[in-house]
């Protein structure tokens, strides 16, 4: 379905099969099974300590699989650990750097590892694009966590990578900075046909940015395709937030009439209703609304695509736990 | 965009981590403020020295190795010849270029990009301990320089090519005795998350064995050879006692250090007043010296290498994630 066609006959760059990791007979990973295309942005999203940087770092070699198989540009980590690591970007998560030293010289030091010295253009252009060459020859230890993390994004990059992965890329930088990063993983993808693999607790923040998203909560997914197709194939009331101005008596008397409304509660400011309804019928709701003679100056929709089904997994957990 | 497939020449690990290192050491605090306590107190020493050599000289015509009387003769006020101060000193330059080298780089989040760079994780290790050494090998060899200026301008000798050659034999052993500090600071440093906890380990040990070792090794030696009054038992009892204290690196440095700087010295062991009778006081010269302190040196150099090999297999074994 929906993976079938986003993937289409593009080269597989990351390939895992029943991939578990266990600590203590403790499944962190169980089961994993993904598979990302060249050039496709992938997002790995659910709370903290779901198991996606264990997943990371076995992507990377860097942890030891309990059982299943990688392979990761056609090759497994554990064999060819240095021809993976070579074309492998990693920014991870809270990434740290040698404080004494400048941002272009940590840049530079990845560089000399990966045996592409002397690329002193590349370091400014890297720079430039994570929006960090103000800074450049300031030492880090003076830099901001979110500063760390545009460096961190340069230094994966430094290497050339056919894939990139990124644990919480986002979580340090401001709201304007997110929108950066985000646009340039977008374009390594589309004109570079970098293959992003991102994991990220913030799912309204990185959705937009994705082709495809697993939903992971304790180390299994719950749920795997892409963003709108997964809350489409949501069942269920969603809710969403009308607000009016003037008298909005009838239009909430007239709200309670349809059939296909579920509930309505006042909202958090004045003069608003939020309502739970049948999601396909959002502009069937709006238009009825329309023709009654109030006012209808907002119309919200309350649950995030994927907030949704990641909420609803936790409900129903919470439901297994009680 | 490069193609995945396309090979890259890698460069030598350790040599990259080793480049780095050092100049981050050089450039340290820690480098400075270890040179200055260094200088001063060298100073002082073989200004003490050259000047109690200057006074008993007239009387002492005729001693040959003058010259190496600068690093191992006592005088007033500095109570303790110069390769006692060194056989202080080396313990804590050890520590100080070895305590943090893994837990620093785990403290400042640098460890998981590091180890995602195309460089095995032995490769880091071996670079950080070359690199530590280096430095030392550097400080040590200024204060062998800097105490032969001295002596040269204040006495007038000039060292021959033996006393020269013995002093860098000297200084050969006082790297490789610099080199097991480091090595058990380094293993510390895999073993300890905090920093502060790896430098307490290197130096409780050093304390415990230069202030009890001499306890500790008589109280072994007895168990070993117990004295029952006969001079016998008395003679197995020392012997024991002194192959006891030779497991301790203090011991082996100290005897190692006596018998190249002072060729008057022709044994370690022990010796019967029946052995010296009627021996001419004579001057080993260099190879003999050599015979002389041989198994102090591979046992020295042993004990070293089995250190840092622990400490390498302790981080490769170990886990990424803190």
């Amino acid at each position: 379905m929906a993976s079938a066609t986003s993937r289409d006959d593009r080269e597989v760059r990351i390939r895992t099969e029943s991939l578990t990791k266990r600590y203590d007979d403790r499944a962190v990973v169980d089961n994993l099974d993904l598979e990302i295309a060249a050039g496709e942005v992938f997002g790995l999203l659910g709370p903290n300590g779901a198991g996606k940087t264990t997943t990371i770092l076995m992507l990377l070699g860097l942890v030891e699989p309990t059982e299943g198989s990688i392979e990761v540009l056609g090759m497994d980590p554990r064999r060819h650990p240095l021809e993976v690591k070579r074309h492998v970007g990693f920014l991870p998560d809270a990434v740290g750097f040698y404080d004494t030293m400048t941002g272009r010289q940590n840049l530079r030091f990845t560089a000399r590892l990966n045996g592409v010295e002397g690329d002193d253009e590349t370091i400014e252009r890297l720079l430039d694009e994570v929006g960090l060459l103000y800074a450049a020859d300031q030492p880090v230890g003076e830099y901001s966590r979110g500063m760390k993390q545009r460096l961190g994004l340069a230094d994966a990059l430094i290497k050339r990578p056919g894939v990139l992965i990124l644990d919480e890329p986002t979580t340090a930088i401001d709201p304007e900075g997110v929108a950066e990063i985000l646009n340039l993983i977008r374009r390594l993808a589309n004109d570079d046909g970098v293959t992003i693999l991102l994991s990220s607790h913030l799912l309204h923040q990185v959705q937009a940015v994705c082709d495809r998203v697993a939903i992971f909560v304790d180390g299994v997914v719950v749920a795997q395709g892409r963003p709108h197709e997964l809350a489409a194939a949501q069942s269920g009331p969603v809710r969403v937030e009308f607000r009016f101005e003037g008298d909005e008596e009838p239009a909430r008397r007239r709200l309670e009439e349809l059939d296909w409304v579920v509930a309505t509660t006042p909202g958090r400011v004045p003069g608003s209703w939020v309502v739970s309804l049948e999601s396909a019928r959002v502009p069937e709701t709006v238009k009825e609304l329309a023709s009654t003679d109030v006012s209808l100056v907002g119309v919200h929709r309350m649950d995030d695509d994927l907030d949704a089904i990641y909420r609803r997994y936790f409900e129903s957990r919470e439901e297994v736990e009680a | 965009m490069t193609t995945v497939t396309e090979e890259t020449r890698l460069p030598v690990g350790w040599r990259v981590v080793a480049r780095k290192e050092l100049a981050d050491h050089l450039l340290s605090g820690r480098f400075v403020v270890l040179m200055a306590v260094l200088g001063i107190a060298t100073a002082a020493a073989v200004f003490a020295a050259s000047g109690g050599i200057r006074d008993v000289a007239p009387a002492a015509q005729g001693i040959s190795a003058l010259f190496l009387k600068l690093f191992t003769v006592t005088a007033e006020p500095v109570p303790f010849p110069l390769i006692v101060f060194v056989g202080f000193l080396a313990p804590l330059l050890g520590i100080m270029f070895g305590f943090d080298s893994v837990n620093g780089e785990r403290s400042q989040g640098t460890l998981p990009r590091l180890l995602a760079q195309p460089i095995h994780r032995d490769q880091v290790i071996l670079g950080k301990f070359v690199a530590g050494l280096a430095v030392v090998t550097i400080m040590l060899t200024a204060l062998v320089l800097f105490v032969s200026g001295i002596g040269i301008f204040r006495l007038g000798v000039v060292p021959s090519p033996a006393e020269v050659t013995r002093l860098f034999v000297w200084l050969l052993l006082a790297v490789v005795y610099v080199g097991f500090w480091q090595a058990l600071a380094t293993l510390a440093s895999v073993v300890a998350r905090r920093a502060s906890t790896s430098a307490l380990i290197p130096v409780g040990v050093w304390l415990v064995l230069t202030l009890f070792g001499g306890f500790i090794f008589s109280a072994i030696a007895g168990i070993i050879a117990p004295r029952d009054g006969s001079s016998a038992a008395e003679v197995a009892y020392l012997q024991a006692e002194q192959t006891v204290s030779q497991a301790s690196p203090i011991t082996l440095f100290q005897q190692g250090s006596t018998v190249l700087l002072d060729p008057e010295v022709r044994t370690i062991g022990l010796v019967t007043l029946e052995q010296v009778d009627r021996a001419i006081v004579s001057e080993l010269n260099l190879v003999q010296s050599l015979l002389v302190v041989w198994p102090q040196l591979v046992v020295l150099l042993a004990m070293t290498a089995a250190m840092f090999a622990i400490s390498y297999v302790a981080f490769v074994r170990q886990e990424v994630r803190a």
